[in-house]
């Protein structure tokens, strides 16, 4: 690399080629250090102790026994815990009661942490935590998630979007429909479960509480440990270099503040690393969900009426709202819509945002939904999602961005064969396996949050990016590298780009599928102010030259529309009835995301998202036991995830959505990959059976005992 | 995890010497089960003899055509051999069902037998489990029980063994050969483990102490066209839900021999002699291979929500013993 003065010839075009990722090498190699990996001398080790009660009081906890086995060096529990600040507003709302550790004696849900045992090796510390007695004054406990439970309510939601939201007359809506369908979809508890466990790493350096942190947004994060501790922002810091996969559940969690807590009582570092089966209760999950869809329509297909009502499960400590039924919002208009997801709280622990929350449940009831008013009305369930296309926001009105459904659907259709589909069920057999094809839509909201950066020109000739973004495994740091050197109108080997650090100022967290957008944008920003600055000439300082920017005025200024990604899914399935096995042969999704950033890892992303889809449609599964309220089989043994041989032929391709009113043209495409490809499969079951199966996952036995060939 | 000893054995009487008699010691094989339960505290072993090293790990041809297997013996290595795939098929592929390529490069044959239930309770220390904790109930008979033992349980236990090789070996009239203090020993597949009653936790007729030296599969001429077929709620790394390992011999439209072993549907490997004895002599016909598979499966106390393994297993049966009846019909008819 030569490193040539600004002024060359402006070279652009990094974006929208394939680029592999810029720190493969050192994550191929193991050179790359994950968060619990990074040596520090005098280190200690804190093992939570959770609770295995779901709801009491803790009546005795006697650490002496265990403060004498060896290595041992504190057990930190509510009786002896500093105390946190609770009563604050933090970036993500209300203070959540999980992070408020021993605090006192109450214990919400099994699971819930109880006492950390720190020791001088993490086998030490294990071994002490396990032989810790925690002696409870049980409570009755309440985990039973069912339909029809009066104490389900509607949230209150937030004024631009709340939980419940309609129009029209709903009843007359049905009334006057040819068509009706009106059935309930239920979808089970499921989990995250990135590859990389939850850990955290705090000590204290020149009045600083340093945080070596595996999550998804280290700006989040700093503030909210100084809010719990009461200390300056400027006080606290915390990196997330690597990120072995988050998925909605890497925020502030028990590691962080655990680990904090210790490192401040023994004035060591101390590192917190969860289990896999603390993770089914400490690192949130997606709540389980029942919903009831009811779609009224002429018997061209045309929707009269739709209604869409979800019921979640949250906690009696903190609230957390699954938005199943929003999906609806954005896809279809009825004269009469209405859509509502209510909250059942239990003594569970608080479920989170997982891969497209909201959308993955609530498409899944709704695309398959959908594919039963198709059959209804003797129609191609392409054509009556294009039936119902609509002109503008079903309830806001406003104009989409750009919307371009059926597009995809044209494109889908074209490679995935559809035009020769036979659309009677049951009636394709190959040996032991009948076939069947299934499609769905996918949509999920282009959001974006306001973010800083710093883009440095260096004297060596090279150009430093700082922003407090996460690389969670979807190739952000590399897309940020190809944005910025089209922004600078350089080679992206030029650029170097830092994240994960605190330090270099507030940013958006690696959620929502805004990460790359929001980030995209404030990089943009200070790179092109950089480039202008650099054209008027003159040498570069030892220190170089800093340009920051902040996208806090561009977002506010951004007119109101319907902004959303698209997608088209298609499924085959081979089911072999004898033996409830099913396979899904090929997936095939289309999306139109705006502008593709790095197309080797956005088809990563979108393909990820498509393999966890038919991996809820099939597998996964968390299964409470009601008589202790917490988990059976809380492993990846029990926890079913679709294994390689699960995953045929998938492939994933968009078509071009342009936006010349968007100043960054990126949408998100790191949710809407998952978004109604366990509703293409379930269909596609259907397709090849002739039996609709409403409740994932959809599981050997739940094949075999449904049968084949009952069409009713 | 609890501190524990470990020793390495250099040779079979060495090992057995090493472990003595005491309840808290235990051989290491592959470790692929030992270790995990040791992680999670179900086993706390003070003492771990490490038997990987011993001179057990050949496949040897017997007289008449049978194999003699040693203990240690990989499941790669196992499902590898030229002779297991040639005479035992069924045993080659329930060994590659199993597991995954990393697992099956560790785990040996010795320890495959000896492997542990995956129920949930079993596994979990903060539950009742009378096979972990004798006397302490078995929570899965009202709770999560799908993947419960339907045949041969008892109210104190139902789970189910999970292995796949010993399906096969079940099937295969399988011996296990062991060594103790006072000589070696031999035990019939069909008397190695013990029914549940209400001793779950005493699992085989192993005298204490003793180690697993190898298995030997009697000659068997049936056995060269049979098949595993594993059913399990994904593609692969996942224990069954139901398994079939069965062999048919079929002349002139008759059955003249037959071995049919079911998994994943009682606390041992369930060799179904009841459906043989049915089916021996007469037609190689689907009702005929129902009508032997209900004979079995009437024996069967599903719990209330593992009922679907009835239908499983006899639909198995069924879509198995038709595919090599035809193969057999094809046979005969290439050699005529």
């Amino acid at each position: 690399m030569t490193t040539t003065t600004t002024g060359t010839v402006p070279v652009t075009g990094a974006v929208g080629t394939a680029h592999t990722r810029v720190e493969g090498r050192d994550k191929v190699t193991g050179a790359a250090r994950y968060a619990a990996e990074v040596p520090l001398a005098g280190l200690a080790h804190g093992w939570l102790v959770v609770s295995t009660i779901a709801r009491g009081r803790i009546r005795a906890l006697d650490p002496a026994p265990v403060r004498a086995m060896p290595g041992v060096l504190a057990v930190l529990h509510h009786g002896n815990a500093q105390p946190l600040e609770s009563d604050y507003v933090g970036p993500m709302g209300p203070a959540d009661p999980a992070l408020q550790l021993f605090q006192h004696d109450r214990v919400p849900y099994a699971g819930w942490p109880v006492a950390l045992v720190v020791a001088e090796t993490s086998e030490q510390a294990r071994e002490a935590a396990e032989a810790l007695v925690v002696e409870y004054d049980e409570e009755p406990h309440d985990v039973a998630f069912a339909a029809g439970r009066p104490e389900a309510y509607v949230p209150a939601g937030n004024p631009r979007s709340p939980a419940e939201q309609g129009k029209g007359d709903l009843a007359a809506g049905l009334a006057a429909s040819a068509v009706v369908v009106d059935e309930e979809y239920t979808t089970p508890e499921e989990h995250h479960h990135p590859m990389e466990p939850h850990t955290a790493t705090a000590y204290w350096e020149n009045g600083r509480l340093e945080v070596i942190d595996a999550n998804q947004g280290s700006a989040y994060v700093a503030q909210e440990l100084a809010r719990l501790f009461a200390l300056d922002p400027s006080a606290v810091r915390v990196r997330s270099e690597h990120v072995g996969g988050g998925f909605g559940s890497k925020g502030a969690r028990a590691p962080q503040v655990a680990a904090a807590m210790a490192a401040t009582v023994l004035h060591r570092p101390v590192r917190v690393v969860l289990t896999r089966r603390q993770m089914f209760s400490l690192t949130g999950y997606r709540s389980p969900t029942i919903q009831r869809v009811r779609l009224g329509a002429d018997p061209d297909g045309r929707l009269r009426a739709l209604d869409h009502e979800g019921l979640n499960q949250t906690s009696t400590v903190h609230e957390f709202v699954e938005r199943s039924a929003d999906v609806a919002r954005a896809m279809y208009d009825a004269e009469a819509h209405h859509t509502v997801s209510r909250v059942l709280r239990l003594d569970v622990p608080t479920p989170t945002w997982m891969r497209a929350p909201g959308e993955a449940p609530g498409s899944f009831a709704l695309e398959c939904a959908l594919d039963e008013l198709a059959e209804r009305c003797g129609l191609d369930p392409i054509a009556v999602r294009a039936r119902n296309e609509p002109e503008v926001g079903p309830l806001s009105g406003l104009p989409y961005s750009s919307r371009r459904l059926l597009t995809c659907f044209e494109e889908g259709a074209r490679r995935f064969g559809w035009a020769d589909r036979d659309p009677r069920p049951g009636v394709r057999r190959e040996g032991r396996w009948l076939l069947g094809t299934g499609t769905a839509a996918a949509s999920f909201p282009t959001l974006a949050g306001p973010s800083t950066a710093a883009v440095t020109a260096e004297a060596d000739g090279g150009y430093t990016v700082r922003i407090t973004a996460a690389d969670i495994g979807t190739g952000a740091r590399t897309a940020l590298a190809l944005v910025a050197a089209d922004a600078l109108e350089v080679a992206p080997d030029r650029i170097r780009v830092r994240i994960g650090d605190s330090d270099f100022g507030q940013a958006m967290l690696a959620g929502g599928s805004a990460g790359t957008r929001s980030w995209a944008w404030a990089v943009t920003l200070a790179a092109r102010a950089l480039r202008e600055q650099l054209a008027l000439g003159g040498t570069i300082p030892p220190q170089g030259i800093t340009v920051r920017s902040d996208t806090a005025e561009a977002l506010a200024a951004l007119p109101p529309r319907e902004r959303h990604a698209f997608g088209a899914q298609f499924a085959e399935v081979a089911v072999d009835v004898a033996t409830g096995e099913v396979r899904v042969r090929r997936m095939l999704g289309i999306f139109a995301a705006g502008r593709i950033v790095n197309p080797l890892t956005a088809r990563s992303q979108l393909v990820g998202g498509m393999i966890w889809g038919l991996s809820m449609a099939l597998h996964e599964e968390a299964v409470r036991d009601e008589r202790w309220g917490g988990h059976v089989g809380a492993d990846l043994a029990g926890y079913h995830v679709a294994a390689n041989a699960d995953v045929p032929l998938v492939e994933a391709d968009w078509v071009d959505d342009p936006d010349e009113q968007d100043p960054v043209g990126i949408k998100g495409i790191g949710e809407v990959g998952i978004v109604g490809a366990a509703a293409a499969v379930a269909n596609a079951v259907w397709h090849a059976t002739g039996v609709r199966h409403r409740h994932l996952p959809i599981r050997p036995d739940r094949v075999l005992t449904a049968g084949a060939g009952d069409r009713g | 995890m609890r501190e524990f000893d470990y020793r390495r054995a250099a040779d079979v009487p060495g090992a057995v010497a090493l472990l003595g008699a005491g309840p808290e010691a235990r051989y290491l094989g592959g470790g692929t089960n030992l270790v995990d339960l040791m992680k999670s505290g179900v086993e706390r072993p003070a003492l771990l003899v490490d038997v990987r090293e011993l001179p057990l790990d050949r496949i040897e041809e017997t007289d008449g055509g049978g194999l003699r297997i040693g203990a240690t013996v990989t499941n790669s290595d196992l499902a590898a051999h030229p002779e297991v795939r040639r005479r035992y098929p069924a045993l080659a592929q329930a060994v590659l069902a199993g597991a995954s390529g990393q697992l099956r490069n560790m785990a040996t044959l010795g320890g495959n037998l000896l492997q542990r239930t995956r129920c949930a309770y079993f596994t979990d220390v903060t539950k009742p489990c009378n096979k972990r904790a004798p006397g302490s109930g078995c929570p899965a008979v009202a709770g999560e029980h799908r993947n419960h033992a339907i045949l041969g349980a008892s109210a104190h236990c139902v789970a189910v063994h999970p292995s796949d090789m010993g399906v096969a070996l079940a099937a295969f009239d399988a011996v296990v050969h062991y060594e103790t203090a006072d000589g070696p020993g031999a035990l019939p597949l069909a008397e190695f483990y013990l029914p549940v009653g209400d001793t779950p936790h005493r699992e085989t007729a192993l005298p204490p102490g003793a180690l697993i030296t190898g298995v030997t599969l009697p000659p068997a001429p049936v056995a060269a066209a049979s098949r595993y077929r594993k059913v399990r709620e994904r593609a692969s790394y996942a224990f069954a839900i139901g398994s079939l390992a069965a062999a048919l011999d079929v002349r002139d439209g008759a059955v003249h021999d037959v071995r049919l072993a079911f998994g994943a549907v009682a606390s041992r490997p369930w060799r179904a002699r009841t459906a043989e004895r049915a089916l021996l002599g007469g037609p190689a016909t689907a009702e005929a291979f129902a009508a032997a598979a209900d004979a079995e499966l009437a024996a069967a106390e599903p719990l209330p929500g593992n009922g679907y393994k009835v239908t499983l297993i006899r639909n198995l049966v069924v879509a198995v013993l038709t595919e090599l009846a035809e193969e057999c019909r094809r046979n005969e008819e290439a050699t005529r």
